[in-house]
C-alpha cells in the first residue's frame, strides 16, 4: 500500500496530547508553520502493523470547535475542508481520564463531522490513584467508537493505538447525539436549505468568524442569509447546545464511568496550598528564578570553557593544515571565530530552554498566571502576560505568538509591545561576555556578583517590560471587553521524552537560525576587515616602521602595530570611524560600533563580529574574552571595556530593539507596521539615551 | 440560598443557578460553567482575584468581574 493514513490529533490542552504525539512518531517529526500564519505545525510519520504508514498532525490544542484564538482556528479549518491534503481519514482525540466529562465535548463535536474518530483516554495509569473505573464496552457502545486506554508516561497502550489506527475504516461515523433538537425549526430550514452539506458544519459556518477561504466561498455567502438570528440569539442556542452535549455527557459517565471519591487521593491540593499561597506562593517563585540563574551559570561553564578552548585550536589548526593564502585566513580568522562565538552559548541556552519546558509542563506556570494576574492587571496586562514575559527569556519570538490566549485585544496588543523589553536568549551571549569583561569574580552571600548582575539585568528588562506597559495603559485608548479564564491543570512529573524533545528543537532552530545569520555576516566582516582602499592600507608596514623607527620595538609589538594600522584602515575600519562619533559619548569605539550596526540583524551577532574584528587584527591563539580585554579605547588611553563603558553597553542592549524577526512578528500579529516601527525607535532611542546617562556618569 | 459566585468564601461549595450568557464567554460555559453544576472556591489570591474554581471537576481561574455574572445556590447551614 503506497497511500498513507492521514491522521489528525485534537483534544483539549493539558490531555497529554503532545505525549502521545512523541510516542507514536520519535523522532521521525518536524515542526513547521502553517502557511500565512505564525501557528506552529507538528507532524510526523509513524509505523502501523502490516508495513502501513500513517501521517500524523498534532493540531493545536483545543476546548471546542468554537475556535476563539488564532491557533484554534486551524483545527476547525481543517476538519472543515475535505479538499486539504491533511484532511484526516481518522481523527484520534485524546483525552485525560480525570477530566473525562470535559473532554467529551470535544469528541461529541468531532462526531457530528462525521470523520471516524477514536477516542484515546490518556494518562489511565491514574485510574487506580484516583479510583476511577470505566466500563469500556458500554462506552465505546454510546459514544458509537472504539477506545483506547494509554499511558504515555508507562508506554502503555500506544500499540493498541496503533491498531485502531489501521482498522479505521471499521469506525462508525453516526453523531453520538442529536443536537439539532435545541431548536428544531430553525435547522429543518437549514437542512432543507442546503440537502447537501453536513448540519453541524452549516452550524459551525455561521455561529463562527473564521477564515472558510479555502472551504467553498459561494456556499458561506448563501449561508450568510441564515444569519437571521441576532447575534445574542445565536449565543443563546450555542448555550443550549453545549447544555445538550453535556447532558448526553453526564448521562453516558453516570453509567459508564465509577468515581470512588474514598480512594481518590489529591497531591493537587496540598500543592496548591503552598504554591499558590498568598506569602510562600510568591516567595517559592522568586526562589525558582534565582535556583535558574545560578544553574545557568554554574551547571554551563563546564561545557563552555570546553567549547571555547576546542573553537580556539580549531582555528590554529585550520592554519597549520591548510597552504597559507586568503582562503585559509577566511575560514581560521572570519568563518571559525565568528561560529565559535555562538556555539559557546549553546549550553546556557539550552538549560534555559529546559526550565522554561519544565515549568510549563509540570503545571506550575497556571499557578504563576493566577498569582500574578491582579499585579499584572495594574500594569494593563493579563496574568496570562507573565507566560510570553518568562518565555521571552529564551526568545521574543514564540513568546509574542504566545499572546494569543489573552482575551483582551488591548491587554493582548501591550504585551506584545512590551515582551521584547524582557531578556531573550540572544542578549545572553552579549551580557556574558561583557559581564566576564567587566564585573568583578567576588561573591555576594554565597551568590556570585556576576550571577547576581545577570539576574539583575533580566530584573531590568522584567521591569521595562512592565512599567512601560503602565505607561501604554495609560496612552492607548483601546475599548476592548475584557475576560479571564485559565485552566488550572493537574500537576505533572514532566516526562523527559517530551522535555528533552522541546530543548532539542529549541535549541536547534536557535542555533541554525542564528548561525546562518552570523555565518554570512562573518564572511562579508572578513571580507571588510582584511582589504583596504589606498595607501593607509596598502603600505601600512611601510607607514608604521617610519614612524616607529628608533623606537626600539621589538618584532612582535611593530607587527601587532602594523595589524591595527591595517583594521583602521580597512573598509570596516573606514565605516566604523565614520559613525564612531555617534557612539564615542556612550564610551565606545568604532569596533563596536560596528558590532552593534551588524547586531541590528539580531543581537547575538555582536559576539561572532566582534570575534571576527579581534581576530582578523590578531593572530595569536587566544580566546576572544582575553582578546577584548586587552584592548584599549585611544581617546582614553585606558581599558576599552571598563565598569561604565560596559554597563553602558549591558544597558543598551536590555533595551534597544534589535532584532529583525521580532519586528516582523508583531507586523503579523497586529497587521500593521504602525507597531513594530514604533518599537523599534522608541526603545533604540530609550536605549541611546541611557547608555548616555550612565556612561557620561560613571567614567 | 441564592448569591453570586463572587460573594462565596474559600472552601465553599455550591449549584450553578444561573449564567448571564451575555456576559459569559462560551469558552467558560464549555468548560463546564453551566447551570446544575457544582462550584466550589479552591483558592483566591490576594484580595480575592482572580477565583480558583472547581466545577465540575474542573480546575480554573476565572476573574471577580466574571464571578459576579454567576448566580449559585448555597444550602444554608
Amino acid at each position: 500500500m503506497s497511500k498513507q493514513i492521514n491522521v489528525a490529533l485534537i483534544g483539549n490542552p493539558n490531555t497529554g496530547k503532545t505525549s502521545v504525539f512523541n510516542a507514536l512518531t520519535g523522532l521521525n517529526q518536524k515542526v513547521g508553520n502553517y502557511p500565512g500564519i505564525t501557528v506552529e505545525k507538528k507532524e510526523g510519520i509513524c509505523k502501523l502493523p502490516r508495513g502501513v504508514k500513517a501521517h500524523i498532525i498534532d493540531l493545536p490544542g483545543t476546548y471546542s470547535l468554537n475556535a476563539s484564538s488564532l491557533d484554534e482556528n486551524v483545527v476547525i479549518e481543517l476538519l472543515l475542508n475535505k479538499n486539504d491534503k491533511d484532511f484526516p481519514d481518522v481523527a484520534v482525540v485524546v483525552s485525560d481520564v480525570e477530566n473525562l466529562k470535559r473532554n467529551l465535548l470535544l469528541y461529541t463535536q468531532i462526531k457530528d463531522l462525521e470523520i471516524p474518530t477514536i477516542l484515546a483516554i490518556n494518562m489511565s495509569d491514574r485510574m487506580d490513584y484516583k479510583g476511577i473505573q470505566l466500563d469500556i464496552p458500554y462506552l465505546e457502545q454510546e459514544l458509537q467508537t472504539k477506545i483506547a486506554l494509554i499511558s504515555t508516561r508507562k508506554n502503555k497502550g500506544i500499540n493498541e493505538l496503533k491498531e485502531l489506527i489501521s482498522n479505521y475504516k471499521e469506525l462508525s461515523i453516526t453523531p453520538c447525539l442529536n443536537a439539532s433538537e435545541i431548536d428544531k425549526d430553525y435547522f429543518d430550514k437549514l437542512r432543507q436549505a442546503f440537502p447537501n452539506q453536513l448540519l453541524y458544519k452549516l452550524w459551525l459556518v455561521i455561529t463562527q468568524d473564521v477564515n472558510f477561504g479555502k472551504v467553498d466561498r459561494n456556499q458561506v455567502e448563501a449561508i450568510d442569509s441564515f444569519k437571521t438570528k441576532s447575534t445574542a440569539d445565536l449565543k443563546r442556542l450555542q448555550q443550549k447546545e453545549t447544555i445538550k452535549r453535556y447532558q448526553f455527557i453526564n448521562n453516558t459517565l453516570k453509567k459508564g464511568q465509577t468515581i470512588d471519591l474514598n480512594s481518590a487521593k489529591d497531591l493537587r491540593i496540598r500543592l496548591d496550598r503552598i504554591l499558590t499561597h498568598k506569602v510562600w506562593g510568591y516567595l517559592i517563585f522568586f526562589v525558582i528564578l534565582l535556583t535558574i540563574f545560578q544553574a545557568i551559570y554554574d551547571w554551563a561553564q563546564v561545557p563552555m570553557e570546553f567549547i571555547d578552548g576546542a573553537f580556539a585550536s580549531l582555528g590554529e589548526w585550520t592554519k597549520n593544515v591548510l597552504p597559507e593564502g586568503a582562503f585559509t585566513n577566511l575560514i581560521a580568522e572570519g568563518i571559525i571565530p565568528g561560529l565559535g562565538g555562538i556555539v559557546i552559548f549553546i549550553p546556557q541556552i539550552a538549560f534555559l530552554f529546559l526550565f522554561i519546558a519544565i515549568l510549563e509542563e509540570s503545571g506550575y506556570m497556571s499557578r504563576v498566571v493566577f498569582l500574578m494576574d491582579r499585579i499584572m492587571r495594574r500594569f494593563g496586562l493579563s496574568g496570562k502576560s507573565v507566560v510570553p514575559l518568562i518565555s521571552g527569556t529564551a526568545c521574543a519570538i514564540p513568546a509574542i505568538m504566545a499572546t494569543r490566549n489573552i482575551e483582551s485585544w488591548k491587554e493582548r496588543l501591550i504585551t506584545i509591545l512590551v515582551t521584547p523589553f524582557t531578556t531573550c536568549s540572544a542578549r545572553l551571549p552579549v551580557y556574558l561576555i561583557i559581564i566576564e569583561l567587566v564585573i568583578p569574580e567576588g561573591r555576594f552571600l554565597g551568590l556570585g556578583y556576576q550571577p547576581l548582575t545577570l539576574m539583575l539585568l533580566y530584573l531590568i528588562g522584567f521591569g521595562t517590560a512592565v512599567l512601560s506597559a503602565w505607561a501604554l495603559n495609560k496612552i492607548l485608548k483601546i475599548k476592548s471587553k475584557t475576560f479571564f479564564v485559565v485552566e488550572m491543570p493537574n500537576y505533572k512529573l514532566p516526562l523527559l521524552k517530551n522535555v528533552a524533545l522541546t530543548v532539542l528543537e529549541k535549541t536547534k532552530s536557535f542555533v541554525f537560525g542564528a548561525g546562518k545569520i552570523i555565518l554570512a555576516i562573518s564572511i562579508v566582516l572578513w571580507f571588510l576587515a582584511s582589504y583596504g582602499p589606498g595607501d593607509d592600507f596598502n603600505k601600512a608596514e611601510e607607514i608604521v616602521h617610519a614612524e616607529y623607527a628608533g623606537q626600539g620595538l621589538s618584532d612582535i609589538e611593530m607587527q601587532q602595530k602594523v595589524a591595527s594600522h591595517k583594521l583602521e584602515h580597512s573598509f570596516i575600519g573606514i565605516t566604523g570611524r565614520a559613525i564612531e562619533p555617534t557612539i564615542k559619548p556612550l564610551g565606545y569605539d568604532w569596533k563596536i560600533g560596528i558590532a552593534i550596526v551588524s547586531s541590528f540583524a539580531a543581537r547575538e551577532v555582536f559576539v561572532g563580529t566582534l570575534a571576527t574584528i579581534y581576530s582578523v587584527e590578531n593572530e595569536d591563539v587566544d580566546t576572544i574574552t582575553n582578546r577584548m580585554a586587552k584592548d584599549t579605547n585611544r581617546t582614553t588611553g585606558g581599558k576599552l571595556f571598563t565598569l561604565a563603558s560596559g554597563i553602558s553597553l549591558l544597558l543598551f542592549y536590555a533595551f534597544a530593539m534589535q532584532c529583525m524577526s521580532t519586528l516582523a512578528i508583531v507586523k503579523r500579529e497586529t497587521n500593521s507596521w504602525k507597531w513594530p516601527i514604533l518599537q523599534l525607535t522608541i526603545m533604540t532611542a530609550f536605549a541611546y539615551i541611557v547608555a548616555l546617562i550612565v556612561y557620561q556618569f560613571l567614567k | 440560598m441564592q448569591v453570586t459566585l463572587a460573594d462565596i468564601k474559600r472552601g465553599q461549595q455550591g449549584i450553578i443557578a444561573d449564567v448571564s450568557s451575555i456576559h459569559i464567554p462560551l469558552k467558560l460555559l464549555e468548560m463546564g460553567c453551566l447551570p446544575g453544576n457544582m462550584v466550589e472556591l479552591v483558592q483566591v489570591a490576594p484580595f480575592a482575584d482572580p477565583m480558583y474554581l472547581n466545577i465540575n471537576g474542573t480546575h480554573l481561574a476565572i476573574r471577580k468581574e466574571t464571578a459576579i455574572h454567576i448566580l449559585i445556590d448555597i444550602s444554608n447551614e
